[in-house]
């Protein structure tokens, strides 16, 4: 009763004001973010500005050169990045996106194989790119014999990003929620009809946004490339599958190696290039992401 | 059609079931699979590339010598096996990046899911993406003719040689902040709020409910972020090559150069290095070595994740 009658003014559950430790964590937690922020920033700065007299046409219009760094440019690796990158959308995304439809809507998570891929997929995911490009030493070129070219870079990124693409893919399909399928399983419609006619289509946005991302990963990945004779200065474009390459990150690399000052500006130019290709993708997939993301 | 065949099936013998199997089914199904079984062949792919040389290799270099000395050298002559040097290297890289790491990544992943709103998670999320997608490259060269020139003004004492294991290990840091925050989001977003809403009803303010109650409820879906970033670092390449150096002193102190695994893997593999050489074959030595080192801490991650969501689930 004592308690029922005590005034309402001095009942206070909230403290009075916040403590200053509260304050000081969230500064804190926001500092953190906004270090990623400035570092991003004065990253992008200073590339820009360390690349700013070279960003003209020199720039994709001329090949390397040793002798005259100050006219070289990087158009061999802009075509063998296009090949390269073409060739991995036609091999890894089909197959991964078949897997991760396999994964998600018929295998049975009681089967010990069904389980063995899915951790292996994990580890996949994980292994550094180093080792994928011993991967493409050892088995693509040597043991195949399909040597230093082009085919054996887009295989070896290929096998490099699928597990990115299937991950990407399962999140998106696993988000179409068991409704649409349990609706179109009860009309009638066999399990592949289902999985093609309801289920791809409603999680299209979803694995177009992962698999933009895998190939931009793809696109600035350098070290497996180092494995595959790819680090010295080629001077042509790719004529086919089969002939040798170069590619853009690969030869920022071979760049910055190199001890004279024109090489670091033209490494920081085209560094610009890179890093633009890869807003242009990651904008157009948060884009996609933004616009088709469906809530159920 | 369909009511005709209903009256003339007496109910007993009425089955769901097709009595012709639909063959196409049974084809998609093993196209699929097969699909999900190139991921087996690439780590049977992985192993099989690696063994044969690695097999050879000890066969000339004695496992004594591969362990037990802290000379490397397979690309000078006389060459000297003693792997130490360049596990050490990638050790010290690793631990400077995860002190960059885990504080920042974990600091991003409180705010992110305990304290942001969400217009805040639309800025604050993209700026982790494009962080995670920067080629390492970029990175390297940043580090190396950015980096290391700016703290050598400022911090002179320090000794820094033009490629050194600090900024390295500084760039790797940041390279992998975005795999701890947003793996750790992930699992703090996965606490029920209940747990939540009882430490409020128990009084205790925000920064106690985030740091008491939900970090420790996703501690680990947190370790296994931090391990699987740890296993990231370890075998980064581009930016240790760039800006670390291939030089295998064996040292500790981080203003050194220093060549980890991955670099000189790098190096030994964009070398002229002649096949079957025992320089060749010492790549393939180290590839097996790092690949075991990731291996394992990839699968304790992914068992570590396994375990925390059966909690919630």
């Amino acid at each position: 009763m004592a308690i029922l009658s005590t005034p309402r003014s001095t009942v206070q559950l909230a403290s009075k004001g916040r403590p200053l430790k509260e304050h000081l964590f969230r500064i804190a937690l926001l500092a953190s973010l906004a270090i990623a922020i400035v570092f991003l920033t004065m990253l992008v700065v200073y590339v820009v500005e360390e690349g700013w007299p070279r960003l003209d046409a020199r720039l994709w219009e001329n090949q390397p050169s040793i002798r005259r760094p100050e006219n070289a440019g990087i158009q061999s690796g802009i075509f063998g990045t296009l090949w390269i990158i073409g060739l991995t959308a036609l091999m890894a995304l089909p197959t991964g996106i078949l897997a991760a439809i396999y994964l998600e809507e018929y295998a049975d998570k009681t089967k010990w194989y069904n389980r063995l891929i899915e951790l292996n997929i994990s580890n996949l995911a994980a292994v550094p790119s180093i080792v994928y490009g011993i991967l493409g030493l050892g088995m693509i070129a040597r043991w195949m014999q399909f040597g230093f070219t082009v085919m054996t870079g887009a295989m070896t990124i290929s096998l490099l990003v699928l597990p990115i693409v299937i991950i990407s893919a399962r999140e998106a399909i696993r988000a179409v929620p068991a409704s649409i399928r349990e609706g179109s399983l009860a009309l009638g419609a066999t399990q592949w009809q289902t999985i093609y006619r309801q289920v791809l289509p409603a999680s299209i946005p979803g694995i177009a946004t992962g698999s933009i991302l895998a190939l931009s990963r793809a696109i600035g990945e350098a070290a497996p490339f180092l494995m595959l004779g790819a680090a010295t200065l080629v001077r042509f474009n790719p004529e086919g599958v089969w002939s040798n390459f170069s590619v853009l990150p690969l030869q920022i690399y071979n760049f910055i190696t190199r001890p004279q000052e024109e090489f670091a500006v033209l490494a920081a130019a085209a560094i610009v290039i890179l890093l633009a290709i890869l807003l242009l993708m990651n904008s157009v997939a948060i884009w996609l992401r933004n616009r088709y993301q469906k809530r159920w | 059609m369909s009511a005709q065949h209903r009256t003339t099936v007496s109910g007993a013998s009425r089955s769901l079931a097709r009595s012709r199997p639909r063959y196409g089914e049974y084809v998609v199904k093993a196209v699929l699979m097969l699909a999900a079984l190139v991921s087996i062949a690439t780590t049977i792919g992985i192993v099989a590339a690696l063994l044969e040389p690695t097999i050879e290799f000890f066969g000339e270099v004695s496992l004594g010598e591969f362990f037990g000395s802290t000379t490397w050298g397979p690309l000078f002559s006389p060459p000297a096996f003693g792997v130490w040097p360049i596990i050490v290297a990638t050790v010290e890289i690793t631990l400077i990046a995860v002190v960059v790491a885990v504080p920042l990544g974990l600091a991003a992943a409180i705010y992110l899911s305990e304290y942001a709103s969400v217009r805040t998670r639309k800025i604050f999320k993209p700026v982790l993406e494009v962080l995670a997608g920067v080629p390492t490259v970029v990175f390297g060269f940043f580090a190396l003719t950015f980096v290391t020139p700016v703290l050598r003004d400022v911090f002179p004492f320090l000794d820094l040689e033009a490629k050194n294991a600090l900024s390295a290990g500084l760039l790797v840091g940041v390279m992998i902040v975005p795999i701890v925050a947003s793996l750790s989001e992930d699992s703090m977003a996965a606490v029920p709020n209940g747990l939540r809403e009882g430490s409020y009803a128990l009084g205790a303010s925000k920064m106690l409910t985030s740091v008491r109650v939900v970090v420790p409820a996703a501690f680990s879906g947190i370790v296994a972020a931090i391990i699987l970033a740890v296993s990231r670092a370890a075998g980064e390449t581009m930016i240790v090559a760039i800006a670390g150096g291939f030089k295998s002193v064996f040292t500790l102190y981080p203003g050194n150069e220093m060549a980890t695994m991955a670099a000189f893997i790098a190096q030994a593999g964009s070398g002229d290095a002649s096949v079957g050489s025992v320089a060749y074959k010492t790549i393939f030595a180290v590839g097996s070595l790092l690949f075991i080192m990731t291996f394992a801490m990839n699968y304790l991650s992914a068992r570590m994740v396994q375990k925390y969501r059966e909690v919630y689930d």
